[in-house]
């Protein structure tokens, strides 16, 4: 029987089947009637009533049944009241004879024509749902309704039914074909509302119908309805696990969803149904990254905890080389401290690069994944949620997942929550309790809001003393403990139990401060509350534990104790202690133990074990004076009434009391008991709870919940990066499916290859996060074709996969090739013979890697990483080896364009001249020149260009998603000729498809209020394979806003946007050392920030210092007298405010970064930057 | 996800059951009641409690409890801040979140509830959203709905559901157009003996009622923004314009909503507004203890302290307080022990002051601890921190609305140790 045909035939069998249910029950009902004769009179009653009954179960007609039940409604409804509890007992058939008859008159108005009374009637019922009272004699009377026009009671129908469905399943199929038709709805709404009906219905016979439904709802049109579909999965998975298979298909259709409503719901039903399969995510873990601010806020928590283990399994641990570091102590650590630029993804791939080519090296340097860049940068604005789930889900994740130097930013959300409900509060304060014990330092500024309200409720109390201890050192114990004073003088006497514990955790902790506790601790043993003392007692044994002879003193106080202190946990402390040291107080323990032995027939069980320890142990050293002590404990405990305290004293007395039988044990007693014992460590409870998953319910029961998903370990090598590759955005593909299909015919395999592999996961893993605006307005227009797409995109990564298997051989083959071709080119050869000799001699300079890259892109790309840096320290060779290469540069660029035996450029990550070191007057014209712009107004000092030897390019659009069309960009750091207030951004295009495109020019700019774009002038054509740039203009109004624009060409439009980094917000002005320092002493106070750094070892001299922060930001250099500091000055483009940075070094390498501006938000960023360019 | 729900009373009567998936008896409650037997007070209740086949998470909210019942794991924090999203709808709804007024609305809390999850997860939270789906009742609609024959429960889909400003209703009318907004300050405090301030902070909150019609764009920027240290928002504020402009840029929701909270950065010295001489005492021996209290402004910036109240948890020994108060009036109760003094406004001529004799219960010991003080207050027309909200424009819609701005500040938790 197909799908299709159990749809329709199963109304009408259950149609039949409650037919026969219902003959059943009448059909019971006579049989039964007899039994109940006992009541005599009733009997007659009982067939009168029988038609308005039947009357009732047919779809009511008359009304008259009414009257009938209300006519004896005096007498009848008290017998049945006495009757109810047996019937919920017992069930079964008095249920179905008497209940009726309860509800009459609810039934009645059931059956009436008004919708007045009907929704009267279902109100009633469903208020007796809501108080817990049963109403499942009502079932029938009630699922006719289900098909009622008034909405209102159709909702509470449905209440009813999900409600009693399960109990009455036959009867409940009833109602099915109303849900069917429902289904088919125009209106969403009531579409939804069927599918959650229906789907919450837990009856099995309906599971191929509920499953069918879904399928359906699940490419709805309206995403409300698919996002209920998403929420049936789990329902259907929870009544029918055999379904797995077949919800999984849906879930995965769902998963790759573009809107924000279903995101939530979808990754809900994934982690209620499977869980385990990770690599359904692949594909979509992007988009929901992207997806994640706009989704509502449950969907939010959902997604990040989830987001949180599938990185576990994809991604490297960014702690990986703090151990490395430690035992190195190098200086070249791979950076990832801090970032706020948003946009150094490219940066982030060119390390990437470099982490394969430094593979072959011992240590493998860490390199983050952009993918785990991405979901950290887009989770944290999440952290000003207002919602205490999202921001405790965020806070995980950062935790789990961030560089160590970037966990600190959740401290002052999860603190800031400490001000919600005491319920958050007690969640919040375990899992900080838990990450203090690992991060200190990240609470430590916070400190005070942990303190103590008198007000507290306990549990808060405790854990904020949790928090105090882990959080306690050397620089804050003074004030902790001058807190902890206050506490103990607390009402709350657990609290005070609590806080001496804390105390002693502290003393265990910090040396420094042991003493002054013990003494605190020993005042505390005079209070009048026992409880405290008897806590003092415990903690100052374990204190003593740690350095016993310096305190004899101390013990003998104890001693004296004995006398009052009724606790029996303390008094064992008390006599433990004594028998361990008693060689410190030899004169007082046998009269201790002469005062035990007098009342250890009173003494509680922990106390007679210690004073049979104390006894062996003076016995041992001591034997003369206890002798007779010992054997007369030894005695009593002999006859004691519990079997453990018999042992031990059977025991004792056998390895202490030589005898001829235990010779050979004896002489080990003394081993044996005074063995030493090492201290107790106190420890906090929330140790090594960090291996659950913080802000879940495991972590705070600390015991494994069900469902829970455990975090996986990070992997020891990152699994491929490029299964996330979502190859082509779908609306390209769509249109130009064929287009591409014919392509692939007639290129050769080879050329086509080589045009795609080697960039194509490379750029395209870079592209997709600078773009994120872009893939999501890409998603919204893909609309409804994303389906049968769906086949062809696992076809295409496969072949990339493929493709990727083969790409070493094609590379070595390539390499050949493109040599073969320099050899045509003599003087290109000779160059690189140049190049290859400075290589040899490792001065790595710019112009070698260029013409490096020619060879092998990848190598290439990571190298001129290399040579940023490297190049600081060997400047002084560079500049040998650069002098001759520079005018060859040229020459290979035109050469390059003549080449057409191969396309060249796409192994160039940035095929324009810009990437070119332009590191003097001369080149730096040519760019000039090439683009065919005038220099209008230079007054550029040579000191503002040179040391900016490297500009980035970052994407503004890929190959792929181009079609062929590659777009770049940089800041060319010139000033915009056509207006002074903008910046100038060079962009690259390169076409790379084998048509020409035609008209590019740019539309439809988005921009925040107050930025102003000057489009490029429009390019009317850029034939196949060719290249060329263009200068636009943009106002960023001093902000890091990105502009979003539409590119067109004659056929496309791309959504693309420019974010410029903060350094590129400025201009470089010209001043002198007293300007300076006049302009500096303006901008004092909340103007001026300063950091302490320590500089990277490269990073030591001026030169360096000088490159770095050009590099970071476009200012110029100000002369200065002191070589120990560097002074930069710039005005911001369009604001024109000062930006003044200064950089003083020490000795030792440490140095202070000050900047002065008066924007503060372009201040704290540039200090963010420049930092970051000095420490790496 | 949540499983099902209690809602249950002081006294530990369930008066509301809802399941979202299949029914759980009832019974699992007892676990709840053991612990809340073991608790003494009810703000002592775990949240979170296990129990063999299932975990109950509570909230306490107006002396009720918020018991949900869930059997796989889930972040606590979710459950936890779902109920006080149910306890806060219903207070929007009803105006009180009490267990009468749920009794007396059974049927719609029911519905509200049937709205807000679908199979244990949240469907439809905002406020604005489920007013479309099930209206408030109000006297003027419950009229006509008897008589028209209309019902509470809207038949179509509210468009905030699919819009990306799910919090905001569609077709907003009104004929007065006006935005409020308020910003409240707390000063949260310890201050020790001596008088010397030991933590102090302010959290601020802006609360704000606006009805504007259709959609409006709002811009609320700040004279200093930069006070602002930690921040958190309602959804609809735009975090990027935040970011980058320190302005408050948003299409706000119809109604009453909290826009943000923040909390003023540490550097700032806090102003203490009101110093306190305390003098409480017990003799060690015979059964009696002094007090003493004078309160006075401080930092007030030249505004009058009104609502001053002093509150003070009695050591369970003290029987009695035989007082005399220069100003305001105070009560003593048996039961829990709290002295409550409500002063009212402050008079900076002249000083207020409650003095007099606490009888303790004989025989018992000297209480070692003197109680602290906790003392509520508020000063109008002021933000303590100094934040002053710079303008308000709108943008998207032609009429010129009427705008408002109130200042408050308060006590949050402010503490006095003795």
């Amino acid at each position: 029987m197909t799908a299709m045909q159990k749809l329709l035939q199963l109304p009408v069998s259950a149609v039949n089947m409650v037919k026969t249910v219902q003959s059943q029950v009448q059909g019971h009902e006579e049989d039964k009637s007899p039994v109940l004769t006992p009541d005599g009179g009733q009997q007659t009653w009982y067939s009168a009533l029988r038609p308005d009954e039947l009357r009732h179960l047919r779809s009511g007609s008359s009304s008259a049944g009414g009257g009938g039940g209300g006519g004896c409604g005096g007498d009848g409804g008290r017998d049945q009241e006495e009757r109810a509890p047996l019937e919920e007992g017992g069930g079964g058939n008095g249920s179905s004879q008497s209940q009726p008859l309860r509800h009459d008159d609810l039934k009645e108005m059931l059956d009436s024509n008004k919708d007045s009374l009907k929704l009267e009637a279902m109100k009633r019922i469903v208020a007796m749902i809501a108080r817990g009272k049963n109403a499942s004699d009502l079932f029938p009377a009630v699922v006719k309704n289900v098909a009622c026009k008034n909405i209102e009671v159709k909702k509470l129908v449905y209440v009813y039914l999900v409600r009693y469905a399960e109990e009455q399943q036959d009867l409940a199929l009833l109602s099915i074909s109303t849900f069917q038709r429902g289904l088919k709805d125009p209106n969403q709404l009531i579409r939804a509302s069927a599918l959650r009906v229906l789907s919450s219905i837990r009856v099995t016979i309906i599971v191929p119908i509920m499953m069918l439904a879904i399928k359906e709802a699940a490419s709805d049109m309206s995403p409300y309805v698919r996002k209920t579909a998403a929420h049936a999965i789990p329902k259907l998975y929870s009544l029918d696990p055999d379904q797995k298979d077949q919800l999984i298909e849906v879930i995965e259709k769902l998963l790759a969803d573009k809107t924000t409503l279903v995101a939530g719901s979808v990754v809900m039903a994934f982690e209620e149904v499977c869980p385990e399969r990770i690599d359904l995510i692949h594909k979509n873990y992007r988009k929901l990254c992207n997806l994640l601010i706009d989704v509502e806020e449950w969907g939010q928590v959902v997604i990040i905890n989830m987001l949180t283990r599938y990185a576990r399994t994809q991604f490297l641990n960014p702690n990986i080389n703090e151990s490395l570091l430690e035992e190195g102590g190098s200086g070249d650590k791979t950076f990832y401290g801090s970032d706020g630029n948003d946009d150094d993804d490219e940066d982030e791939e060119d390390k990437e690069k470099k982490a394969e080519a430094a593979a072959l090296a011992k240590r493998k340097p860490y390199v983050m994944d952009p993918d785990h860049r991405l979901l950290l940068r887009n989770t944290k604005p999440l952290l000003q949620s207002r919602n205490a789930a999202v921001v405790m889900a965020v806070a995980q994740l950062y935790f789990h997942l961030a560089p160590k130097a970037e966990v600190g930013v959740i401290a002052k959300a999860l603190v800031r929550l400490l001000r919600s409900h005491s319920e958050v509060q007690y969640v919040v304060l375990q899992n900080v309790a838990t990450m203090t014990i690992k991060r200190r330092g990240m609470f430590e500024p916070y400190l005070k809001s942990f303190y103590i309200r008198s007000t507290d409720p306990t549990q808060i109390k405790i854990l904020k003393l949790e928090v105090l201890t882990n959080l306690a050192n050397e620089t804050n114990i003074s004030t902790i403990l001058r807190e902890f004073q206050t506490y103990i003088k607390s009402v709350d006497k657990d609290f005070v139990a609590a806080t001496i514990q804390a105390i002693g955790r502290c003393a265990t902790n910090i040396g420094e401060v042991r003493d002054t506790c013990l003494n605190g601790l020993v005042q505390l043993l005079s209070n009048r509350d026992e409880l405290v003392v008897a806590e003092s007692v415990v903690v100052i044994k374990k204190l003593l534990q740690m350095q016993p002879e310096k305190h004899s003193d101390i013990i003998k106080h104890m001693a004296k104790l004995t006398d009052n202190i009724q606790v029996p946990m303390a008094r064992a402390s008390i006599l433990w202690l004594i028998g361990e040291y008693c060689e410190h107080v030899p004169k007082i323990a046998p009269d201790v133990l002469r005062k035990m032995a007098k009342s250890f027939t009173n003494e509680e069980d922990i106390v007679k074990l210690q004073i049979l320890n104390l006894a062996a142990k003076l016995y041992l050293t001591n034997s003369k004076q206890t002798k007779l002590l010992t054997q007369y404990v030894l005695n009593l405990a002999k006859y004691d009434q519990n079997y453990d305290i018999r042992d031990r004293a059977r025991f004792i007395r056998q390895l202490i009391v030589p005898t001829e039988k235990s010779g050979a044990l004896s002489k080990y007693a003394k081993k044996l008991f005074l063995a030493l014992k090492p201290a107790p460590v106190l420890e906090s409870p929330f140790k090594d709870r960090d291996h659950f998953q913080l802000g879940s319910l495991s972590h705070l029961l600390n015991a494994k919940a069900g469902g829970y998903q455990e975090l996986p370990d990070w992997p020891e090598a990152a699994p491929d990066p490029s299964v996330r590759n979502v190859e082509v955005p779908e609306w390209t593909k769509c249109s130009s499916r064929e287009k591409r299909k014919e392509k692939k015919v007639e290129k050769p395999f080879y050329s086509d290859s080589e045009g795609e592999s080697g960039p194509t996961e490379s750029a395209d893993s870079e592209s997709y996060s600078s773009s994120g605006s872009d893939s999501a307005s890409a998603s919204a227009e893909s609309g409804s074709g994303s389906q049968s797409e769906e086949s062809e995109d696992a076809s295409d990564s496969e072949e990339e996969e493929e493709e990727e298997d083969k790409k070493k051989v094609w590379k070595k083959e390539f390499k050949k090739l493109a040599q073969g071709s320099e050899s045509e080119q003599s003087s290109e050869s000779d160059e690189r013979k140049r190049a290859r000799k400075s290589k040899q001699q490792k001065s790595e300079s710019e112009s070698e890697t260029d013409g490096d890259e020619e060879s092998d892109s990848e190598s290439s790309q990571s190298e001129s990483d290399d040579s940023e840096s490297e190049v600081d320290v060997k400047n002084k060779k560079a500049v040998q080896s650069k002098a001759p290469s520079k005018p060859v540069i040229k020459e290979t660029k035109k050469e390059k364009k003549e080449m057409s035996l191969l396309d060249l450029d796409d192994f160039e990550p940035a095929p324009s001249p810009q990437v070119t070191p332009v590191n003097s007057f001369l080149s730096s014209s040519l760019v000039t020149d090439l683009e065919g712009l005038s220099l209008s107004d230079s007054v550029l000092s040579p000191a503002a260009i040179s040391p900016s030897g490297t500009q980035k390019c970052y994407e503004l659009l890929h190959r792929i998603s181009g079609e062929g069309l590659s777009v770049e960009y940089c800041f060319s750091r010139q000033p915009f000729g056509p207006d002074a207030n903008m910046v100038a951004v060079q962009m690259h295009f390169a076409n790379s498809a084998a048509t020409d495109a035609k008209n590019l020019h740019m539309e439809d700019v988005k921009l925040q209020s107050g930025m102003r774009v000057t489009d490029f002038p429009e390019i009317e054509l850029l034939p196949a394979g060719e290249t060329t740039t263009a200068v636009m203009g943009i106002d960023f109004c001093d902000s890091t806003q990105a502009a979003n624009f539409q590119l067109c060409t004659h056929s496309r439009k791309f959504f693309v946007s420019i974010q410029p980094p903060v350094g590129e917000l400025m201009k470089p002005v010209f001043m002198t050392e007293n300007e300076f320092k006049k302009e500096q002493g303006q901008l004092m106070g909340m103007n001026e920030i300063t950091e302490k750094l320590t500089l990277d070892v490269k990073c030591r001299n001026e030169h360096a210092i000088v490159q770095r922060v050009s590099a970071a930001a476009n200012l110029s250099r100000v002369p200065c007298g002191s070589d120990k500091e560097c002074r930069f000055a710039g005005r911001t483009v369009s604001g024109g405010s000062l930006v003044l940075v200064t950089v003083a070094t020490e000795e030792d390498g440490s140095a202070r970064l000050t900047l002065n501006c008066e924007k503060m938000v372009i201040g704290t960023m540039l200090v963010k930057d420049v930092l970051l360019a000095l420490t790496q | 996800m949540i499983h099902s729900l209690f809602l249950i009373n002081y006294t530990g009567d369930i008066f509301l059951e809802k399941h979202w998936k299949s029914v759980i008896n009832r019974s699992v409650c007892d676990y709840f009641f053991e612990a809340k037997e073991k608790a003494l007070e009810p703000e002592n209740v775990p949240p979170i409690l296990q129990t063999p086949h299932h975990y109950l998470i509570n909230i306490y909210r107006g002396k009720l409890f918020f018991l949900a019942v869930i059997q796989t794991e889930v972040p606590p924090l979710f459950v936890i801040e779902f109920l006080h999203k149910v306890a806060d709808t219903l207070q929007d709804y009803f105006g009180d979140c009490s267990e009468g007024v749920i009794k007396d609305n059974l049927v719609t809390v029911y519905e509200i509830l049937e709205e807000m999850l679908d199979n244990g997860f949240p469907l439809a939270t905002e406020s604005n959203v489920l007013q479309e789906m099930i209206r408030p009742p109000t006297i003027l609609r419950s009229v006509v709905n008897t008589l028209t024959g209309g019902s509470n429960v809207g038949d179509t889909l509210p468009t905030g559901q699919l819009s990306n400003i799910p919090w905001r209703r569609a077709g907003v009318k009104y004929t007065n157009n006006e935005a409020y907004f308020d910003v409240i300050e707390e000063i949260d405090a310890i201050l020790d003996k001596s008088g010397s301030t030991v933590f102090a902070e302010i959290q601020g909150v802006i609360e704000a009622c606006v009805r504007l019609t259709g959609m409006p764009d709002l811009t609320l920027s700040f004279m200093n923004p930069r006070l602002l240290d930690d921040v958190s928002f309602h959804p609809c504020v735009r975090f990027k314009r935040w970011e980058s402009e320190r302005v408050l840029s948003f299409i706000p929701p119809d109604g009453n909503f909290t826009l943000m909270t923040y909390h003023v950065s540490s550097q700032n010295l806090v102003a203490i507004p009101v110093y306190v001489k305390q003098n409480i005492s017990f003799m060690e021996t015979g059964s009696c203890g002094r007090l003493d209290i004078t309160i006075g402004p401080k930092q007030t910036m030249g505004k009058t302290v009104e609502g001053l109240l002093v509150t003070i948890h009695m050591p369970k020994a003290v029987l009695s307080a035989n007082l005399t108060a220069t100003q305001g009036n105070y009560t003593y109760d048996l039961a829990t022990k709290v002295l409550v003094w409500d002063v009212g406004k402050l008079n900076p001529q002249k000083l207020p002051n409650l003095r007099g004799s606490l009888s303790v219960q004989s025989g018992a010991p000297k209480p070692e601890e003197n109680p602290s003080l906790n003392i509520d207050m508020k000063i109008q027309q002021l933000a303590i921190s100094g934040l002053k909200v710079n303008r308000l424009d709108m943008y998207g819609e032609k009429y010129k609305p009427f705008k408002g701005v109130k200042y408050l500040t308060r006590a949050g938790k402010f503490q006095v140790r003795t």
